[in-house]
């Protein structure tokens, strides 16, 4: 009877793990497709998927009276939000970092002006909702399927199916189209593509559109799973969705969707360990992101690029 | 003991082998070139021997101890300095600071010292300034010290490459390519100094270079690399008729 | 850009020459000096914070702009010096004893933080850096010796020489101080062996190495040396609060030390102090806005990138 429940927590902690791990997969995609195509960690990342979960936010509040507060308004909700932000990534590439890419600017200068972007963003949403946690009211159930005390929400199933489509969306748009072909040519090497013909500026655009898209997708669904948002929660999701990356290989795509999935399982497994708990779980994240960035930086399925002078 | 010894040097990226078991070695205070047509792995031969790439295969010694995949710092510390092909000057800081950088590494002062201002860091100060000095007096550009190193006319700059490594205190100088972009004039005076460098220095000079006429000039002994691989070695008289060497450089007769 | 050049030129034109530009310091650090015997306690307590950040400013500039290194966590430091100080008085310890032993750990956590990460490229060391800066933070929040959430309180006033320091105006002069010992130690290092590598590594990284330079080792005598700054300021923060609590060294409090740095112009020290000074005085004199500074400040790291990366203060001629 032990081993039963024991084993029924093991399951209960993977699918926790798998939520988690899937939100962190969509914020770690932006992350590494605007690493590949212009070799910027963008920091404003996590600010941008909080942004998306407001905008549902509101979305939903706008709409809702129209399309209730189920599984039809949120998915309304998700798609506009995924659509301005996708927007609103566009603009912050055009006023903040082309500039600076016009001018071959130190990456530093990037970097700096990416958490500026950030600072911009975060406190933006803090005067906007005085700092407040705002409750982001569903009407959906906590019915689900349960095996003893075994119990996996139909919502928990649709948030990882929802995940699994937007990557394999996102998985065909990258390598079936003429755009996806364009990114991964810029990646490889952006003087060639102008002398090609390729609008260079426009597909870093079209990246950053995804990237913020996919981003305000997760910020919405885990706005809708968790129950409340926050103006802070892009801060550590940032930092753990870069964790996620890097654990995948920065710059590859499959490895951003693994390395968040398996930075999630390792999170909730983590916070079972005797002296870990969930008080020192980003301590523990950010170990294992160390310890990985110093022993292999390239990531499980990263390239190894041999530096020539 | 020959200074430096080059043996089985290999280095692969991935599938291409740019060096090939290439194997050669210098006496003390000669000047030996290493030549050979573009892309026959001169420049990666040379960055093995300086650390800036980590070979595959084989050994380099360098008065008897291996360097092999050191690090270029240590490298430079046990005497082996290097100029680069394409100038890699501090060029937003003056040119005597350019090569106040070469005595980093004879020289020890430390945060302390330099905080309290203590007379050995003074001392030392005092020495940077004056060997760097010095150094640019040999290659005759001492006037210049104070102004910054990217206003500086090419063949100048290409001066303060050579006074930098010079700084660093060597027992052997690699040059690459210093002849690159230089008029007539100045590459004479590039081969009196480096018949300087080795009579009045007395320092070793291998030298990777395009230029024939320069090569053939100054070189005690040449080394033809080819395809990564050396194919001919001794003095200019021997490897100007080696057929080889002469292949490698016009192509196969009948080829054409 | 029109005007930027117009300020350049008014600006090297004063301070042009050796001795007016003594003449225009000593001037400047007299009526510095001077002030709280003709100025009101808030405008003592304003000029005092300022102080404070400018010593963190340079501190961060050692790192950011003599080095050239990112750091997004540079109140970890501040953090360490401030607790050391603050756990160690609890258990009796004089206050400036405890001075050289935060130092100590700070340089330790520099050397942490520092010694696996600097061969990484720059961007994940920014990553690095603000990780490091949250894990200081919860391990503050999350340990009894540091108090917890709530932090330490009832931290004793230190004395000298029989004085007590505890009135505004002894911590103005206490800082005042070591604002110079802080601008002095900076110009020391700067036109120093170990300035120069700093420069040479920011310069062309290759070539520095080319020349004897250990990449690694030096810079991580930035971390050392900016860890320290941070330290001793942090030590001075906690006798003069007399209390500290976690979120005082935030990533908020990180990024208004770098904004300082940046807003002067990195690598130039009267950039730092300029960068400082506005921090403080900006948010004083537009007490209104409140909640908007921060806003505020973030547009304005962004514009500052994108229209003048060099800073504010003029870049030095030559």
């Amino acid at each position: 009877m032990h081993v039963m429940t024991d084993f029924y927590i093991i399951i209960q902690q993977l699918v926790n793990g798998l939520i988690l791990g899937s939100f962190y997969s969509l914020v770690a995609l932006g992350y590494s497709m605007v690493y590949g195509i212009i070799k910027l960690l963008n920091f404003a990342h996590g600010d941008i998927y909080m942004v998306g979960a407001f905008v549902g936010f509101g979305a939903l509040g706008l709409f809702g009276s129209v399309l209730g507060i189920g599984w039809l308004g949120i998915t309304a909700a998700l798609v506009i939000s995924m659509v301005l932000v996708g927007f609103l990534g566009i603009v912050i590439h055009r006023v903040a970092y082309q500039p600076l890419l016009n001018k071959n600017a130190p990456r530093m200068s990037l970097l700096i002006t990416a958490v500026g972007v950030s600072f911009t963003l975060f406190n933006a949403v803090m005067v906007m909702t005085s700092g407040e946690y705002k409750a982001f009211t569903t009407s959906l159930s906590y019915d689900g399927i349960s095996v003893g005390p075994l119990n996996i929400t139909y919502t928990q199933i649709i948030m990882v199916v929802a995940t699994a489509v937007l990557m394999l969306g996102l998985y065909w748009f990258i390598n079936r189209t003429m755009y996806g072909k364009a990114m991964r040519a810029i990646a490889l090497d952006q003087d060639a593509c102008r002398l090609m013909g390729i609008n260079v500026t426009k597909t870093i655009s079209l990246t950053f559109f995804v990237g913020s898209a996919l981003a305000a997708a997760a910020g919405v669904m885990a706005g809708v799973y968790y129950g409340s948002i926050h103006f802070y929660m892009g801060f550590i999701i940032g930092l753990k969705a870069f964790t996620a990356a890097v654990i995948g290989g920065i710059g590859s795509i499959p490895g951003a969707m693994l390395g968040g999935l398996i930075l999630g399982l390792l999170e909730t497994a983590g916070t079972q360990l005797p002296f870990v708990g969930s008080a020192w779980k980003d301590v523990f994240t950010f170990g294992i992101l160390i310890l990985l960035l110093v022993t292999k930086p390239t990531g499980i399925l990263g390239k190894s690029e041999i530096e020539r002078m | 003991m020959p200074i430096l010894e080059v043996k089985k040097l290999t280095l692969r990226f991935g599938g291409l082998t740019a060096v090939n078991n290439l194997s050669f070695d210098m006496d003390e205070n000669s000047i030996v070139s290493l030549i050979g047509p573009n892309g026959a792995g001169k420049t990666s031969a040379f960055n093995c021997l300086t650390g800036f790439y980590k070979g595959s295969e084989g050994d380099i010694l360098f008065q008897g101890q291996s360097i092999f995949r050191q690090k270029p710092y240590k490298i430079t510390k046990l005497g082996m300095a290097r100029t680069f092909q394409n100038l890699r000057l501090f060029k937003d800081m003056t040119v005597l600071e350019n090569v106040m950088s070469g005595m980093h590494s004879r020289t020890s002062a430390g945060v302390l010292g330099a905080v309290l201002r203590l007379p050995s860091q003074r001392q030392e100060e005092k020495k940077i300034r004056q060997v760097s000095e010095e150094c640019l007096d040999f290659v005759g550009i001492l006037d210049k010290q104070d102004r910054l190193a990217r206003n500086l006319a090419y063949g100048d700059q290409r001066r303060v490459e050579w006074a930098r490594a010079l700084a660093t205190h060597p027992k052997l100088i690699l040059l690459d390519e210093p002849a690159a972009g230089l008029n007539h004039d100045e590459k004479d005076q590039l081969v009196d100094l480096i018949r300087r460098i080795q009579k009045d220095l007395g320092i070793t000079v291998l030298l990777i270079e395009h230029d024939m006429g320069l090569v053939m000039k100054v070189s005690e002994k040449i080394v033809v690399i080819d395809y990564g691989q050396k194919i001919a070695e001794g003095s200019s008289e021997e490897v100007k008729n080696n057929p080889k060497v002469i292949e490698a450089y016009l192509g196969k007769e009948d080829e054409e | 850009m029109v005007n930027s050049v117009g300020f350049k030129d008014r600006v090297t034109e004063t301070i042009k020459g050796k001795k007016t530009r003594v003449l225009f310091l000593s001037l400047l650090v007299i009526i510095v000096a001077l002030l709280p015997l003709g100025v009101n306690n808030y405008i003592e307590e304003v000029m005092t914070n300022t102080f404070f950040y400018i010593i963190l400013a340079l501190g961060l500039n050692i790192v950011i702009g003599y080095a050239g290194l990112v750091d997004l966590g540079y109140a970890a430091f501040f953090a360490v010096g401030a607790y050391t100080t603050g756990i160690l008085m609890r258990y009796g310890l004089n206050f400036w004893l405890t001075i050289p032993i935060a130092v100590i750990f700070c340089v330790i956590a520099g050397i942490i933080i520092g010694g696996p990460t600097l061969r990484l490229r720059s961007d994940y060391l920014a990553i690095v850096t603000l990780g490091f800066g949250e894990i200081t933070r919860i391990t503050a929040r999350n340990l009894k010796v540091t108090g917890g959430a709530s932090g330490l309180v009832g931290i004793q006033r230190p004395t000298i020489f029989g004085h007590k320091l505890y009135q505004i105006t002894d911590f103005y002069y206490t800082f005042f101080i070591l604002v110079i010992l802080a601008i002095i130690v900076s110009l020391r290092i700067y036109h120093s062996r170990l300035g120069r590598a700093w420069q040479y590594i920011r310069e062309d990284e290759d070539a520095a190495e080319a020349m004897g330079i250990d990449p690694v080792k030096t810079k991580l005598y930035a971390y050392m040396i900016g860890a320290a700054f941070g330290g001793v300021a942090g030590a001075f923060f906690a006798v003069k609060m007399t209390a500290i609590s976690p979120e005082t060294f935030a990533f908020t409090q990180s990024a208004m030390i770098l904004l300082a740095v940046i807003l002067g112009g990195m690598g130039k020290i009267p950039g730092a102090i300029l960068g400082a000074v506005f921090l403080v005085f900006f948010p004083e004199i537009f007490r209104e806005i409140g909640q908007m500074r921060m806003l505020l400040f973030g547009i304005l790291l962004v514009i500052i990138m994108v229209f003048r990366p060099q800073g504010l203060w003029p870049e030095r001629k030559s």
